[in-house]
């Protein structure tokens, strides 16, 4: 389906034609306009570049790994690395009947903590609302943390998730991916873990390669056998 | 830089220029991008004998609070010489002429920078000039614009920058240190290559006209022959040597 890949800057000329603008492209009287450095895909009817580089912009419904800022009597902030901080109410942890006063917010959730959420709204007016009401959502016990960048995280995951279930079979960890850019892995073998979280670093810092699977395929076999 | 003038031939009779260039042609122009590790994006440019780097900040929280837009994001920029990058020690507080350059430079980049994306948020711009030879302004702007598109800030379109003049009569592109000094004119410009728009126009200087159109012209080529190099900047450091 997809085809005219194209490496773009911003003002770089996508196309001109009948496209419907998505993300990262604007259109400019006929023409559609790049808005960063990305690559360009033509689908169907719809033009969007993919960005190579920027922050973590919240969108709805989106999974993301938070580290707990601070709380106030009703809610916690969550520092989810980005521009914004994220928003959890006591009621979505303690339920609906909350109280201000026999509930305490560190016995739940303290500072430093992670957790793993869901953006439950997020617009322009307000900070993002996120939610840990959800299955296999809630604070993480164990793991560890690796920080990439978020514009290489739909590279971690790799087509309908290739590249992340290969690196989960080949060391037997679970690896959380947030879209913030933020991945918890947990492993029960410390070199599962070791190699997973390399494997991870090597995504990151080559995401533009062409026949990347093949390498960090290459990289976890080879560390397995020696 | 009183009677040096009257040494020094700004313009020879075959056409080219003190320091050996003809009137159209710019200084070397090379463009570093994402130079530093703890900014979000930067760049770092040498236009000539001029050495300066930029480093970008943002989207991120406003302070203090109260500068903050909730209907758009806000774009700061800071424009410092540093003390060693002029042959006299330079004062390091910002001068007169460091808050107007800061001022123009953000407001050449405004028009190109997509800040109504992130409201309540602040982009932020350090421009720190290491060694300066005229026309420094044109060289951070288009930096700067690297540097912005290297933090994966949205933008329109690039700013590209680039000077021109009137020295010995006549239009020339990118004047440098002497020439300015000793020039007539002096005329900075900031383009927009793809949407064709000017979003920098100062002149210091008296011109015709004619010759006023004649320089905007010119600025415009220069920008265009600079826009070409922050497009390899960017290219180099993103696509690597794979091309399309």
């Amino acid at each position: 389906m997809e085809n005219k890949r194209k490496y773009v800057i911003p003002g770089d000329l996508v196309t001109t034609g009948p496209f419907r603008p998505e993300q990262n492209v604007i259109l400019e009287g006929k023409k559609i306009i790049s808005t960063s450095i990305g690559i360009s895909e033509i689908y169907d009817d719809s033009v969007r570049v993919i960005p190579l580089t920027g922050k973590y912009i919240p969108k709805i419904d989106d999974l993301v790994i938070g580290k707990v800022l601070s709380h106030t009597s009703l809610s916690w902030e969550l520092d989810i690395n980005s521009c914004y901080v994220g928003f959890l109410p006591a009621q979505d942890v303690f339920g609906r009947d909350f109280s201000a006063h026999a509930d305490e917010l560190s016995s739940k959730l303290k500072t430093g903590d992670l957790v793993a959420a869901r953006i439950a709204n997020f617009d322009r007016t307000r900070d993002p609302l996120i939610t840990i009401s959800d299955r296999d959502l809630g604070k993480i016990d164990s793991g560890s943390l690796v920080k990439i960048s978020p514009s290489k995280v739909p590279r971690l995951i790799g087509k309908r998730g290739s590249m992340i279930q290969m690196i989960e079979q080949a060391t037997n960890a679970a690896v959380t991916i947030g879209q913030n850019g933020w991945v918890v892995i947990s492993c029960e073998s410390p070199e599962g873990l070791l190699k997973a979280k390399k494997a991870i670093q090597m995504v990151n810092e080559k995401a533009h390669v062409a026949n990347l699977t093949d390498q960090v395929k290459e990289m976890l076999e080879s560390k397995g056998e020696s | 830089m009183g009677g040096r003038e009257a040494t020094m031939v700004l313009l020879d009779e075959n056409g080219i220029r003190c320091d050996g260039r003809k009137i159209d042609e710019t200084r070397k122009i090379t463009i570093k991008a994402g130079v530093l590790k703890n900014a979000d994006g930067s760049a770092y440019i040498e236009f000539g004998d001029n050495k300066i780097l930029v480093g970008i900040f943002g989207p991120r929280d406003v302070h203090p609070k109260h500068m903050s837009d909730t209907d758009t994001g806000i774009l700061r920029v800071r424009y410092h010489m540093e003390p060693f990058s002029v042959t006299e020690r330079k004062r390091p507080a910002p001068s007169r002429r460091e808050i107007e350059i800061s001022k123009v430079i953000k407001e050449a980049l405004e028009p190109a920078v997509m800040l109504e994306k992130f409201p309540r948020t602040a982009v932020d711009v350090f421009i720190e000039v290491l060694q300066a030879d005229g026309g420094t302004r044109c060289a951070a702007l288009a930096a700067a614009s690297v540097a912005l598109a290297d933090a994966g800030i949205p933008m329109r379109d690039m700013v590209a920058a680039c000077a021109s003049g009137k020295v010995a009569d006549t239009i020339v592109l990118d004047v440098n240190n002497e020439e300015d000094q000793a020039g007539q004119a002096d005329m900075p410009v900031g383009y927009m290559p793809n949407l064709e728009k000017i979003t920098l126009l100062q002149l210091d200087g008296v011109l015709t006209p004619e010759e006023y159109k004649k320089c905007v012209d010119v600025g415009v080529n220069g920008c265009k022959l600079v826009y070409e190099i922050q497009k390899k900047a960017l290219t180099d450091k993103y696509f690597g040597n794979g091309k399309d």
